[in-house]
């Protein structure tokens, strides 16, 4: 049974992921992927993540349905968080795992675009100079087009 | 009808407000939309660029010139920042 997580909390990607494979059975393939919070201009002290609960649970488990129809999965793990975080920190995590390497990555990959785009989170860069927005990039809902 | 009207991120900012019940006859997205504009200018900015809105009803992504009929939560928001 796919799990997702919307929640505030952090948490550690690596017991997560150790959660995860523990629980599989007969897969031969494990993926997983961690979103981490980057101070790419140097001056950001933490990143704000709005959403829209209710949709956002509804939108998540419409791309792992997805996923799921596409590829052949034993299992899919999506925890996202929202409030605020700190630079460094997990943002997210999906992982999967499938009988072999090729649809477990697929689906990996799939899982992350979709997310990028489809799910509503909005990200918000907090700065010494203050607080903007982080735009959607035409490079994201490009990706989406592989599909 | 009575609508449950949600805004998020730049939106929510520009507009003041998080949520609000509404009372329209708008028939589509698009219809909704102009009768928000025209109610008050920090709307009207909120709105003044529409390829940057996007706009759920019900929990579910669609487009402007979706119709409002049986709907009862619209939301709108700007494209979505996860991962």
């Amino acid at each position: 049974m796919p799990i997702t997580r919307v929640q505030a909390e952090q948490f550690d990607p690596g017991a997560e992921l150790n959660r995860f494979t523990e629980a599989q059975s007969d897969m031969g393939a494990i993926v997983s992927f961690s979103g981490i919070v980057r101070d790419v201009t140097g001056g950001l002290s933490s990143l704000e993540i709005e959403h829209y609960p209710g949709m956002t649970e509804r939108a998540i488990s419409a791309i792992v349905d997805e996923a799921a129809a596409r590829w052949s999965l034993g299992d899919a793990l999506v925890i996202h968080r929202y409030g605020p975080i700190a630079v460094g920190a997990p943002i997210m995590m999906v992982a999967t795992s499938a009988p072999h390497r090729v649809d477990a990555f697929a689906a990996a990959e799939f899982l992350m675009d979709y997310l990028k785009s489809r799910a509503p989170f909005w990200k918000k860069e907090i700065t010494r100079e203050g607080a903007a927005w982080v735009a959607a990039k035409d490079a994201d809902e490009d990706a989406l087009k592989r599909w | 009808m009575k609508l449950d009207v949600l805004y998020f991120a730049w939106l929510r900012e520009r507009i003041g407000l998080g949520r609000e019940q509404i009372e329209t006859d708008a028939a589509t997205v698009a219809d909704l939309v102009a009768e928000l504009r025209a109610r008050e200018d920090r709307y009207d900015l909120a709105f003044s660029d529409m390829a940057s809105v996007r706009v759920a009803i019900d929990q579910d992504l669609t487009t402007l010139d979706a119709s409002l009929e049986g709907a009862r939560e619209v939301a709108f928001f700007p494209p979505m920042t996860g991962g």
